[in-house]
């Protein structure tokens, strides 16, 4: 029984390894795409084009310029002469933010008058309007800090001190990059299971290994080991270019991210083989593998948390394996969580992979065509 | 067909008649297989569904944790300015390991502390100090929650000062005015956005197997035995799923405009123009795929990476172009869905914006001819 399984697995090793197109397919994206989304997926905006629209000779307005002009995160465009040019800027989004003073701005400023700022942000992409938002509220805070105690006048009667745990400085590429390791490990799991029962069933092989002496269990852990080798392969590389590469801290152990890996990709390729089973033609298991991993990827809270999320979505959520993926993933990088803490994490995916698994193995057998 | 076998060369049909049959045969192909209907209606419906009520970056009654070491009028007052916010679902806890405890748990986003000397320290000219931790895994929240203390802080010193007959004095006042989407609503943004990723998954799937199902069926030789050119053939694919594709697009837009709300402030036929610019360069790259890889299993997978993933998040739908390094943003110039996202967002919220338009519709139509013609060039390769 043992060799039976071996050669099966040995079968669909080279199944998907013998094509060379098929095999660059499986190890040169998931590196290239670690890469160039580690880059891309953060929130942290890093040159905010602005515009500039002074109508005030005073000093304090030139201070306040000054800040932004200094501040890293933005990049003056333009400095403006009249009011009608800010439309047009910022439709053609050649800027984000506008920031306009008042011909009175100084005065107000010297003679005690709240002495008002005003800040045009193009909305249409809401998060990056909100966060330009607070980048300019914070350089008006400081500025309003120093101007009281240079003026000697009274500070507020309590002030905030904040800070964050896990993440002192709140780069949001931490937040990111763990996440990415389990978008990436869910696309391999799919290219490795979600398309192999409808190609042979297309091939008509499939009939052909149901006739062998192979018992279902058998098949299953044929089309399973592989998805589940080249996933903890290709998790390792990434997981090292991680904490080498892009230097997120990894604080927890090892032990408990395998742990979760491994029933991540038992879940994964239940899912994939699941749909695979279900489709009569490889144009059909393409449709499922998106229908899957398009909502798995989305409602994950990858981007988007959950908890903003509609209750009965929420819900739905708790059938997505990389839910809970996502959040070892970040609690075993970040705040350096080991098993007991992710338990409630682990069961869930294993019960989905088995539930999956047995599902799938049913269809082999009752969907035959 | 009566006239297919004829001897006298005229009466095989001129190009539009062979044009027209090979259409047929794609839509014949289409019906039996109901995936593809599936895939242009289905899909569309069911995803901007669910994304449409389920992603938004909007977080309000965020979970926090409030402990006062010693409880008293003054720490009363600063508390009920935090639960009186819709912004938060505040806790009251007895003590700080408590509170970090459900931090850790992440049953709470955050803890606002004051210790037991703040009425005290409130009296005395520094002021007194109140203790702010958040949880920094999730950085985007953890900013949110930062950002509704401070405007909750604010409102407390407003209304402190108030009481004492006075009147707060920050020397620069900010007034801020957001355009195009006064309300902050993240999902007028996402559901736009949503749109374009969701037709780049549709265009690419549609074709992403059809040229590589006729090499590896055997079907293609077939169709070359026959007067038809290959030029015809890719003609033929394109018309077919190119309605079917439109039939999507009209779809989705009619969901984001009436089910979601998201105003529509361009013209409906600035998008339809555009929209059919994309659905070219998104259906060419399905076929480009399926001509390169020649066995659907490959094209398969290619489909599976290079659409989703890069279209989610290097296409300016949630993460920010403009922030990225010099040399991802070069690669996000490849991206289909881009221009089409920076189109739908503007056509949506802003209105007709020439500037905007005009150059993302000229790349989707460079796009487009350059996947067409590497599909074009390669399929005639094999005819050799």
């Amino acid at each position: 029984m043992h060799q039976r399984i071996l050669a099966l697995i040995r079968k669909e090793f080279l199944a998907l390894l013998k094509d060379p197109k098929s095999r660059m397919v499986l190890i040169v994206p998931p590196l290239i795409q670690l890469l160039v989304f580690g880059y891309a997926a953060t929130f942290d905006l890093k040159e905010v084009p602005y515009a500039v629209y002074n109508e005030d000779r005073g000093m304090a307005a030139r201070d306040l310029l000054a800040r932004f002009r200094g501040a890293p995160s933005f990049r003056q465009v333009a400095e403006l002469g009249a009011a009608a040019e800010i439309a047009s800027l910022v439709d053609a989004r050649r800027v984000l933010v506008v920031v306009r003073i008042g011909p009175t701005f100084s005065d107000d400023l010297l003679s005690g008058r709240p002495a008002p700022v005003q800040v045009i942000v193009d909305g249409r992409n809401s998060n990056t309007a909100m966060i330009a938002l607070n980048y300019v509220r914070s350089i008006v805070d400081r500025f309003n800090r120093d101007w009281i105690a240079s003026r000697g006048l009274a500070a507020p009667p309590a002030r905030l001190e904040t800070r964050a745990w896990f993440n002192p400085n709140l780069e949001s590429r931490w937040f990111f990059i763990p996440g990415i390791i389990g978008l990436l490990t869910l696309v391999t799991t799919m290219l490795v299971t979600a398309m192999t029962v409808a190609r042979e069933r297309e091939q008509g092989t499939f009939d052909q290994l149901l006739v062998t002496p192979l018992r279902l269990p058998e098949i299953l852990a044929g089309k399973v080991v592989p998805g589940l080798v080249i996933g903890t392969l290709q998790a390792t590389v990434i997981l090292i270019l991680a904490t080498l590469w892009f230097r997120i801290p990894f604080l927890g152990s090892l032990p408990a991210f395998y742990a979760g890996l491994i029933l991540f990709l038992l879940s994964g390729a239940g899912a994939g083989l699941f749909i695979s089973s279900l489709a009569a033609t490889l144009q059909q298991a393409l449709l499922g593998a998106f229908l899957f991993m398009v909502p798995a990827v989305i409602l994950s809270g990858f981007a988007t948390p959950i908890a903003n999320m509609p209750e009965v979505v929420q819900w739905l959520t708790l059938i997505d394996p990389l839910r809970y993926f996502l959040v070892i993933l970040r609690k075993v990088f970040l705040e350096g969580a080991g098993f007991g803490l992710l338990l409630d994490q682990y069961w869930p995916m294993a019960l989905i992979g088995l539930g999956s698994l047995a599902l799938a193995g049913w269809l082999f057998r009752s969907r035959m065509y | 067909m009566s006239t297919r076998g004829g001897p006298d060369i005229r009466l095989r049909g001129g190009q539009a008649m062979r044009l027209r049959g090979l259409i047929r045969k794609e839509f014949l192909q289409i019906v039996r297989d109901p995936s593809s209907i599936a895939i242009a209606f289905l899909m569309p419906f069911f995803l901007l569904l669910l994304f449409g009520y389920g992603v938004s970056l909007d977080a309000d009654r965020v979970p926090i944790a409030l402990v006062a070491e010693a409880p008293s009028p003054d720490s009363a007052d600063f508390m009920a300015a935090l639960q009186g916010s819709h912004s938060f679902a505040p806790r009251v806890m007895a003590s700080m390991p408590e509170a970090e405890e459900a931090l850790l748990k992440g049953e709470v986003h955050g803890i606002v502390r004051l210790r037991a000397d703040f009425p005290r320290r409130l009296r005395l000219p520094e002021g007194a100090p109140v203790q702010v931790i958040v949880n920094g895994v999730d950085a985007n929240t953890a900013r949110l929650v930062l950002g509704y203390v401070e405007g909750a802080w604010g409102n407390w010193l407003a209304a402190r000062a108030a009481g004492q007959g006075q009147e707060l004095k920050l020397p620069v006042a900010l007034q801020t005015r957001i355009w195009f989407n006064s309300e902050v609503k993240s999902r007028n943004y996402l559901v736009p956005g949503l749109v374009a990723i969701i037709m780049t998954l549709i265009g690419a799937l549609l074709t992403a197997l059809v040229m590589a199902r006729e090499w590896e069926r055997g079907t293609m030789e077939a169709l070359m035995v026959t007067p038809v050119s290959m030029t015809e053939v890719l003609l033929g694919k394109l018309v077919a799923y190119f309605t079917l594709g439109t039939g999507g697009m009209l779809l989705t837009v009619g969901l984001a405009v009436w089910l979601f709300e998201v105003p529509l402030r361009g013209s409906f036929w600035v998008l339809w123009m555009c929209a059919s610019l994309f659905l070219l360069a998104a259906l060419g790259m399905g076929l480009t795929i399926s001509t390169l890889a020649r066995s659907q299993f490959v094209a398969g997978q290619i489909a599976l990476i290079a659409t989703f993933l890069p279209a989610f998040l290097l296409s300016g739908f949630i993460f920010d172009i403009g922030s990225m390094p010099a040399g991802v943003q070069v690669i996000t110039q490849a991206i289909v869905a881009r221009y089409f996202v920076a189109i739908v967002q503007t056509l949506f919220l802003a209105g007709d914006v020439w500037s905007v338009i005009v150059p993302n519709a000229l790349a989707l139509t460079v796009l487009a001819a350059i996947f067409l013609t590497i599909t074009w060039k390669k399929s005639r390769k094999r005819l050799d």
